[in-house]
């Protein structure tokens, strides 16, 4: 429920961008840009890959220099332009996704850096920052050892020690960049309750998500940015996901469900009471060729780490798996290849590509054996043939395949994936949160790939925390929660909703 | 049960202080020399070279990087000071600040370098160790020189003491010396705002630089000083042995590094204590003095410091593993 | 799946397929190219200072004969480099391995074999080596796939724990006098060229057939890059890893054997400046550093490129030292070049040019550059 005030005043904005643009040589990344924010507002930008958030929270916070004709107004003030330090002068923050925390430093000595950067000599002072942290917690009522390193801290804990560092600073406008994408459920109440006490203090706070459900449902107002372009400004109350995606990507998307039912039956892959210490248990379900299964929960409900056995990566304290009928003992994720289980990570960028290396060794490293000819050799030139095969079947838009994967956007990066592990011709196709970082538009190729695999036998588990992305995408649902199965839908018969309500329960 | 050695074992100087607890009860147990304060003090001196070393490498370490040229830098300044003084006549003063000063700029050389080749520093240092060291060799011919000052020497500076015992104790000059280094190290990296930003940037270098640490002037701080030290080392170990030898470093670096890695420094940067290099230094010297007080061949003592070492990186590996078993797993991203 | 596919006609896809091959081509090679207009210069610039002394046949062969120690360590530690690690007991493991064989050939063998009672004698030393040398490559394969500690330190260990017992074993002494047909090794020549720099170009060869066209080799370099991508991928990473200092350690054998005949004597300390030259090798001839990629191509022309620099100077009677401070700065020159052309090239690895080079962001992913 959105308990978000669209009344806030109007008049008196803390920041206001007037036709801000920027160019990068040829690509325009932000053309004319006209917004504004008011002192204890929560604001949301949303926007496709591209669209030109990130460029836009660099130009405020002093990283990249604006084209001339706009300006920054930032409490009456105009500026054409701001540097690094000025924008930290006025208090504009920047928390980027990574935090920016240094991990081998303590608390304390995270959320009072700045006041050790300048007089290198001088002994830091530690009265100060002490105080300085103290108070920045507190106004939080945050309760954090001071003395503890920032290492062994959870994701939301250290969060929270970014937070404080930039109401050390004195912060008047905080930018997070996908706050929630690692928090569970309940860190992200605890998360949202700070933003609370922060719009209190007057503090205007701008989420960067992807997250739509979560947008429309915490913020005060969205910002949807397009092609570099401002589509609009809306109270969060009076826009809902579907509208709001529409307007990211221009298009109107029919959403109908796809379940169906499948007449032959055959078990692909069957769980019987699975069980891992503190990961999951008794975990017992059916899949059938060609069908597409999707298992739905939050984060700590025990997905990835059911899937990471499935794949033979954690061997099963408890249970039993079988593969057509047959019993697998995985010792590896080698064997499980070998068995035709293929798994997608949900960390496409450390685990799923090898970013630096070429498209082509990325598709050809599961297969290399395969590949072999005269004398076990495995020449650079079937390499380049298996990925240019699998560049034309999955529509990659890839220069040439020697390139780097770096170089591919996000949905080009995660075909290459599905091209090296669909080289293995897998029986049972694991997918985990596979469209993560994914332009709306790539989903959907995505989602028609799979759709596609399935109608040629290939069973899929679909492991996914966004109802839309299960609900219209597979043919059977079950909800993982603190790691057992806690309920199954059928798409078509229960509701999006009643799936929304159970998984956020 | 399990944490506690995990504990131990996780946190590198408290597994150093067990192992040089360990080390004093098993020798002197095994020899009655062994824990008599001329004995001491004698096995500290022997390692205050390698100390003051270790000391400006810790701090390069913390900072992210490596340096493998500082040898050459000891050799160079040693050799500077001895010509000018000996040779020139120089005041000492003079000659020493001037020795200092060529050992500063070396390591800022390497500094400078690193940051903008953007190569990393092991290369870019082994590129420059080569330079210097033969640059050295060529200008000096290897010489030696041996008609150091008269002050120039260890014995000379030092202070005499008679123990209750009888015996006497020499406090020279090297370890008066090697105790301020380390006392000075201690404070640069734990009581300066330079000294942190040296642990942030190993830390984490994006960040750093994100947030307005100027990371060219922790390297400088950091390979300048490593340099500095250089300076201090070599006329140290000219002190010792009377004599500027410009070949006798050679090879030393990684001996060094491995003392200055043995006592926590971590190769990623952003961990270690002088505490931990002072710990590592206590648990060799005694290992090795032990061992020849019990009469194992010093020509033993390479094997021993290869199985400390090995032995050091597996505990801390298999420790890490421990504590990960406990440990709930997150689907971090 | 591909709606619209422009690759459908036969003519496009072979374009396509042309495009591919001079990527391929030109990922590593503009690198090998640079190195060999560079090799070209110097040879031009010694030729024409010593036009009588050094454009001739015996110094070509003087710096073939040299070449083959410093190119297998090289070698040798390259390979640990490309998997994303790097092998500090290089010198150690050859001199350990050399004279484990020595012992054999002066302490147990009898002074007066012979014929083919010698050529078994020296098959067996030989052999001995090459199966110490194994152990070494087994151990620490093992400890670094296994411990997940840095090769760095693995093998700083695994050098100091191989040179102390080479130090023990020998008090500090070296042991020489090997019979004469292993000293014949690195002295017989084939049509002029030295025996030992044929097979030390065969093994590059056979290197490069290993790294570019095999199964191990391919992963190798995907290891290099990322580890655990590789391993989510079906790779058994730990046997790469074993593999690659197996294989490591084996190339050290292979130099200790031609050092023990070039020098005539086997040591503890042979050699020991050679170490860190192995790396400036490795770097100048295109290996990263980093892990992941690398030509043994490319570490071939930097080691001529080195012998050049250093027969040069001996011909012009110019002190060796001057010859190491050269290589050190030629190290320096390469890579201020890569960084000015890097920063023309916003992501620098596996080749192509991208058209709309978007420019470097502070954040990783590129999802996030504009």
């Amino acid at each position: 429920m959105n308990t978000a005030n669209p009344h806030t005043d109007r008049s008196a904005p803390l920041l206001s961008l007037d036709g801000i643009g920027k160019r990068f040589g040829g690509t325009i990344a932000l053309s004319n840009i006209h917004w504004s924010i008011q002192p204890g507002e929560l604001h949301c930008l949303v926007g496709e890959n591209g669209s030109g958030k990130s460029t836009l929270i660099k130009i405020l916070a002093g990283v990249h220099t604006p084209d001339t004709g706009g300006t920054i107004t930032f409490d009456g003030v105009r500026h054409t332009r701001l540097t690094p330090q000025e924008a930290k002068a006025l208090g504009i923050q920047v928390i980027f996704q990574d935090l920016s925390l240094f991990p081998n430093l303590t608390v304390l000595e995270n959320i009072a850096i700045d006041l050790e950067l300048d007089s290198p000599l001088r002994l830091p002072p530690r009265r100060a920052m002490r105080d300085a942290a103290k108070e920045a917690l507190a106004s939080l009522d945050a309760d954090l050892p001071l003395d503890v390193r920032v290492g062994s801290l959870s994701v939301a804990q250290r969060q929270l020690v970014a937070i404080c560092r930039g109401l050390a600073t004195n912060a008047r406008i905080l930018f997070m960049d996908e706050p929630t994408a690692s928090l569970t459920r309940h860190e992200v109440e605890l998360l949202l309750s700070t933003v609370r006490r922060l719009k209190e203090m007057g503090v205007a706070v701008v989420f960067v998500s992807h997250r739509l459900e979560e947008v429309v449902e915490v913020a005060d107002h969205v910002t949807v940015l397009r092609d570099g372009h401002k589509v609009g400004t809306y109270p969060a109350n009076e826009i809902n996901e579907h509208r709001l995606t529409e307007l990211m990507t221009g298009e109107s998307i029919l959403h109908e469900v796809n379940a169906r039912q499948l007449e032959d039956r055959r078990p692909a892959l069957e769980v019987r009471g699975a069980t891992r210490t503190d990961e999951f248990e008794d975990v017992s379900f059916t899949l059938h060729a060609g069908e597409i299964l999707s298992i739905i929960g939050l984060l700590g409900a025990g997905r990835t780490e059911l899937a990471l056995s499935l794949f033979g990566m954690t061997r099963l304290q408890r249970g039993e798996i079988l593969l057509n009928g047959e019993p697998l003992h995985l010792k590896s994720n080698q064997d499980a290849i070998e068995a035709g289980i293929a798994y997608v990570s949900e960390d496409r960028l450390s685990l799923g590509v090898n970013l630096k290396q070429p498209i082509s060794d990325n598709v050809a490293i599961t297969v290399l054996d395969r590949l072999a000819g005269a004398l076990g050799l495995v020449s650079p030139r079937s390499r380049s043939q298996l990925a240019e095969e699998w560049v034309e079947r999955l529509g990659i838009r890839a220069a040439n395949v020697a390139a780097a994967v770096q170089t591919l956007s996000g949905g080009n990066q995660q075909r290459v994936v599905l091209a090296k592990w669909l080289a293995t011709n897998p029986k049972v196709l694991i997918l985990d949160s596979p469209t993560v970082g994914v332009d709306v538009r790539n989903k959907q190729g995505i989602y028609d790939v799979v759709r596609e695999l399935a109608s040629e036998g290939v069973a899929i588990l679909l492991i996914s925390d966004e109802v839309p992305e299960v609900y219209f995408h597979s043919d059977r649902i079950l909800h993982m929660r603190d790691g057992r199965i806690a309920g199954e839908f059928t798409p078509g018969v229960a509701s999006d909703h009643a799936l929304s309500e159970a998984l956020y329960a | 049960m399990h944490s506690l050695a995990g504990y131990i074992f996780k946190r590198n100087e408290s597994a150093l202080v067990v192992a040089v607890l360990l080390t004093v009860i098993v020798f002197s147990l095994s020899s009655p020399y062994f824990l008599t304060i001329p004995n001491f003090v004698n096995l500290i001196e022997a390692w205050s070279v390698t100390t003051i070393l270790a000391a400006g490498a810790f701090v390069v370490l913390v900072s992210g990087g490596i340096d493998i040229s500082f040898t050459a830098t000891v050799a160079a300044t040693q050799y500077l000071a001895a010509t000018l003084m000996a040779r020139h006549g120089y005041p000492p003063a003079l000659a020493l600040g001037l020795s200092a000063a060529l050992g500063i700029a070396m390591g800022s050389i390497n500094a400078l370098l690193t940051h903008y080749l953007r190569v990393v520093s092991i290369i870019v240092t082994i590129a420059t160790g080569s330079i210097y060291y033969a640059l050295l060799i060529f200008i000096t011919n290897a010489e030696e020189i041996y008609n150091l000052p008269d002050w120039w020497s260890n014995r000379a500076a030092s202070f005499k003491f008679e123990l209750a015992s009888g015996d006497t104790v020499r406090i020279t000059m090297s370890i008066m010396v090697m105790v301020v280094v380390v006392l000075m190290t201690h404070h640069l990296m734990n009581r300066t705002r330079i000294g942190r930003q040296v642990y942030a940037l190993g830390g984490n270098p994006e960040a750093a630089s994100r947030i307005g640490i100027g990371v060219l002037r922790v390297q400088l701080l950091a390979y300048g000083y490593l340099g500095f030290l250089s300076f201090v080392a070599g006329f140290i170990q000219a002190s010792r042995v009377q004599q500027a030898v410009p070949t006798a470093m050679a090879g030393q670096e990684l001996n060094v590094l491995a003392v200055a890695i043995l006592g926590g420094a971590s190769l990623v940067g952003g961990l270690g204590s002088v505490g931990g290099v002072v710990l590592a230094v206590l648990f060799l010297a005694m290992l090795q003095n032990g061992l020849t007080l019990v009469g194992v061949s010093s020509y033993f003592f390479g094997v021993v410091i290869g199985l400390a070492i090995l032995v050091s990186i597996s505990m801390t590996s298999l420790a890490d593993k421990h504590a990960h078993r406990w440990h709930r797993p997150r689907a971090n991203r | 799946m591909n709606r619209s596919s422009p690759n459908a006609d036969g003519g496009a896809r072979l374009t396509a397929q042309l495009d591919s091959m001079i990527a391929a081509l030109r990922q590593g090679t503009s690198n090998i190219v640079g190195l060999i207009l560079l090799l070209a210069v110097l040879v031009a610039v010694f030729s024409i200072l010593m036009p009588s002394t050094f454009p001739r046949a015996t110094s070509l062969q003087s710096m073939m004969f040299q070449i083959p120690e410093l190119g297998l360590l090289s070698l040798a530690m390259s390979i640990a480099l490309i998997s994303g690690g790097i092998n500090l007991a290089v010198i150690a493991t050859a001199n350990l391995s050399g004279l484990l064989m020595a012992w054999i050939l002066t302490g147990v063998m009898p002074a007066d074999a012979s014929g083919f009672e010698l050529g078994l004698w020296v098959v067996g030393a030989f052999a001995a080596g090459l199966v110490l040398s194994i152990v070494v490559g087994v151990v620490t394969g093992l400890l670094v796939a296994f411990l997940g500690v840095h090769p760095i330190l693995v093998t700083l260990g695994t050098m100091t724990l191989l040179h102390g017992l080479a130090i023990y074993f020998t008090r500090g002494r070296t042991i020489s006098g090997f019979p004469d047909a292993v000293i014949a090794i690195s002295n017989e020549t084939v049509l002029g060229i030295p025996v030992s720099f044929l097979v030390f170009t065969l093994i590059v060869v056979l290197a490069h057939v290993l790294l570019t066209r095999t199964e191990l080799g391919v992963r190798i370099h995907m290891i290099g890059s990322n580890l655990e991508a590789t391993r989510y991928s079906g790779v058994n990473t730990r046997r790469v890893q074993v593999w690659v200092y197996v294989l490591s350690s084996v190339l050290c054998w292979l130099a200790a054997v031609i050092m023990m005949s070039r020098f005539n004597s086997a040591g503890a300390d042979i050699a020991q400046s050679y170490l860190l030259i192995t790396v400036l090798a490795a770097v100048l001839g295109g290996i990263d550093p980093y892990g992941g990629f690398g030509r043994v191509a490319g570490l071939f022309v930097a080691l001529w490129i080195l012998q050049v620099i250093a027969s040069g100077f001996n011909l012009l009677n110019v002190s060796p030292h001057l010859g190491l401070a050269s290589w050190g700065l030629i190290l320096i020159l390469v890579m201020a070049v890569k960084r000015v052309a890097a920063s023309f090239n916003v992501f620098p690895k596996a080749g192509s040019r991208q058209r709309n080079a978007k420019p470097a962001t502070i954040s990783q992913s590129p999802e996030d550059s504009q």
